[in-house]
């Protein structure tokens, strides 16, 4: 808990410095706008420039850290999160939701396992918005820690998680980024919502002119490093939005299932209670809905996040462990339910 | 891996320079190449490119994917290529497909640990002699479905073969203008099933050793609904007789060993020149949505439902039902072809072809207690003739397989 703080923290102030380095004449390491924008898949992490230091992911101007109230959970991966913006351009809030980014645009996550010195990157993944829609690419880092080069096809690597767990993690090929990033069967990216993310981090973007507003709603997603004692619903809703709804919604890779777990979605049935499983299949278990009141035990929901064996196991994709924090969660929310 | 990274860029380089869209280029990817140059191969494929697999034994440890439009991917037949799951260790599915004009040909799908190949949201699909097996007979363990086309505009299942799948072995599900004709299904919970779906033609088909031969579901809650306009003819529906072994909460669990054609709410279906033989349940069952449901859109009666001709054999002589002796006793040791809950919306329920016999439970409405049934031979006044529009896939696809 005290490293999540501290990675926050961190990113604020970084935020500060990426935002006075990007006004600063002469800084040396400049993204490239054409490996951004223009078709192609470049070869290597570095022939975008978004690092002024790779390993140390250090950012280069107008690349700029934010982090997530509720992030998304990969084995207990380490994530950092950079938007990069083009000089000129700023991002639009749209209310509570996504915030839109103007082409040309690029948000950059990266994987890492591992504390202080002994910290390893393991892939980074860009988003990048051209003209013609986004692009996801994932990238993997070389065991020297010195490059990250295209991985279109994904890969896997051993690894132990931060709960002690040995895995084999999965980097996503190219079309698994989509499954995720996908709407209506477009790419789009999903994390940076103004509801999940701070009114100060906000704020400090509208300051320096990369954000338009800070809009009504900003930041209402509970902070999940208060998830051993806060109120469970928000906490559990806001995990299931952020980890499941990209495909449980309208329009998204599980829309067949009729399962939408977004957060704004009020309607009990749609978000799991009561609801049979329609496609399934032995993910199911010997249960026969989604989610039972007060019974975590029979809700096919939790039965799937509590399990790490494929087929059964939700998400399908970038999970190879059992997040026990969030299966905490959303226990505690069901058994709640009156 | 990383080994690998610098062939991958050279293929990559290659094939960006030569992605133009009018020279359709063959891809071939042999067994020992293994999931890496598979993958690869079906990212990288340009439009109308055909990714050639070749015969053997592909070892995979992850689903696959393809989301190009127009691509082919081509086996060398379903005994001879086959992409083995065995060993997955993530993904929903064996192979999925999300972009349109794909054709899938000539090859298997063993032991996926979910769904064999799924394809959403992919319009105009071919799936013709492709194979998808559960290795160790029907168990709950298997996967839901074999061939999964999901809200899809154009499907066309021909000549595949799908075994021990713990839902339905071919499922079409919230689509349209499907044909699934041809295939062999066989010790699965539901040999094939068309959900939620409209004009659907299902025909020629061999539907054995399953729990149920072939469904025609129409469900609440989900994104499309109004199932209906579909038509099962010609098809050979025969001793389905395997328990059923799907997960409980799954809506084929309900499904009674021995049951041939399943009609489930739905608007407008027909069943007729089919053979029926060995099905201890019914040949035949027409019956509403059982469960309670709280969804305004959904009708859950069965209506519009035609028996016309078809050829029945030995049947309903051991149905999975309670007061099965009792009934038995009443019908002189089998129960007639066709069995039907008797519930109407309005006059347009069940009709039957002269000749045609069958009992119903004379229930009266949907979710009614099986207990408040009175049984009784089917009373219905033969059709002379009747209408019924033409249904199936667009001849776009038939096309594809000349």
């Amino acid at each position: 808990m005290r490293r999540g703080l501290g990675l926050f923290a961190l990113a604020c102030a970084t935020l500060g410095l990426a935002l006075t380095h990007g006004a600063r004449a002469g800084e040396a390491a400049r993204v490239s706008d054409a490996a951004v924008r223009e078709a192609g898949f470049p070869a290597k992490l570095s022939d975008f420039g978004f690092f002024a230091d790779g390993p140390r992911q250090r950012p280069a101007a107008r690349v700029m850290p934010y982090a997530l109230n509720t992030p998304l959970w990969s084995d207990g991966a380490d994530k950092l999160r950079f938007i990069y913006l083009p000089a000129g351009t700023q991002l639009a809030a749209d209310g509570e939701g996504l915030l839109q980014f103007p082409v040309g645009a690029a948000i950059i996550k990266t994987f890492a396992f591992g504390e202080g010195a002994a910290r390893r990157l393991i892939e980074t993944r860009v988003l990048l918005h051209r003209t013609d829609g986004w692009v996801a690419l994932p990238y993997r880092w070389n065991a020297e820690q010195t490059e990250a080069t295209l991985a279109l096809t994904g890969g896997r690597i051993d690894l132990v998680t931060p709960a002690g767990e040995a895995i084999s993690y999965a980097i996503p090929n190219k079309n698994q980024c989509k499954t995720c990033h996908s709407s209506s069967n477009k790419v789009v990216p999903i994390g940076p919502k103004a509801r999940n993310l701070t009114t100060a981090w906000l704020g400090q973007m509208v300051k320096a002119g990369a954000l338009d507003r800070v809009p009504d709603g900003a930041g209402i997603l509970p902070d999940w490093r208060t998830h051993a004692s806060g109120p469970a619903a928000p906490l559990a809703r806001a995990y299931l939005d952020v980890n499941c709804a990209h495909c449980h919604q309208p329009g998204g890779g599980a829309s067949n299932s009729g399962l939408d777990l977004r957060w704004e979605q009020d309607d009990p049935q749609a978000f799991g209670i009561g609801k049979r499983p329609v496609a399934a299949g032995r993910g199911a278990g010997e249960y026969e809905y989604s989610i039972v009141a007060g019974h975590p035990d029979e809700s096919i929901l939790l039965y799937r996040m509590a399990s790490a064996e494929p087929g059964i196991a939700m998400p399908e994709l970038g999970k190879a462990s059992v997040d026990k924090d969030g299966v905490a969660v959303v226990r505690r929310w069901i058994a709640e339910m009156k | 891996m990383n080994r690998l990274a610098p062939s991958l860029l050279l293929a990559t380089a290659a094939l960006l320079a030569s992605a133009a869209p009018l020279a359709a280029e063959t891809h071939r990817v042999e067994p020992a190449q293994g999931q890496t140059a598979l993958q690869e191969a079906l990212i990288l494929a340009a439009p109308g490119d055909v990714i050639e697999l070749g015969e053997g034994r592909f070892t995979l440890t992850d689903g696959l994917s393809l989301d190009v439009e127009g691509v082919t991917v081509r086996g060398a037949g379903m005994d001879k290529t086959v992409l083995d799951f065995t060993g997955q260790q993530g993904a929903g599915e064996g192979l999925l497909v999300t972009s349109d004009n794909v054709t899938l040909r000539g090859f298997a799908i063993e032991n996926p640990k979910g769904d064999g190949i799924k394809s959403k949201g992919a319009d105009m699909i071919v799936y013709d002699g492709i194979r998808v097996e559960w290795t160790g007979g029907p168990k709950a363990s298997n996967g839901a479905y074999g061939i999964y086309p999901v809200e899809s505009t154009g499907v066309l299942v021909v000549r595949s073969k799908v075994i021990g799948a713990s839902d339905a072995g071919i499922y079409v599900g919230q689509s349209r203008d499907i044909t699934v004709r041809g295939n062999l299904v066989e010790y699965n919970v539901a040999g094939i099933e068309i959900e939620n779906s409209r004009n659907a033609l299902v025909t020629e088909n061999i539907a054995t050793h399953n729990t149920g031969g072939l469904l025609v579901f129409d469900l609440p809650g989900l994104p499309v609904m109004n199932g209906g306009n579909v038509i099962m003819r010609r098809n050979v529906v025969k001793d389905n007789d395997t328990p059923n072994f799907a997960p409980p909460g799954n809506i084929v669990a309900s499904v009674r060993r021995g049951t041939g054609v399943l009609v489930m709410a739905n608007d407008g279906v027909l069943i007729e020149e089919n053979a029926f033989e060995g099905n201890a349940t019914a040949h035949i069952m027409v019956i509403a949505y059982t469960q309670p449901f709280d969804d305004p859109r959904y009708n859950p009666y069965a209506r519009n439902v035609i028996v016309g001709p078809n050829a029945f054999g030995r049947g309903g002589d051991d149905p999975q039902l309670d007061g099965k002796e009792m009934l038995l006793e009443a019908f002189g040791g089998a129960l007639p072809p066709v069995l039907w809950d008797g519930i109407v919306e309005d006059d347009n329920g069940l009709r039957i072809a002269e000749g045609v016999t069958g009992w119903s439970l004379n229930l009266s409405k949907p979710g009614q207690s099986l207990a408040e049934a009175q049984p009784g031979p089917l009373a219905l006044t033969p059709l002379e003739s009747w209408e019924f529009p033409k249904v199936g896939a667009p001849a776009e696809l038939e096309a594809r397989l000349k």
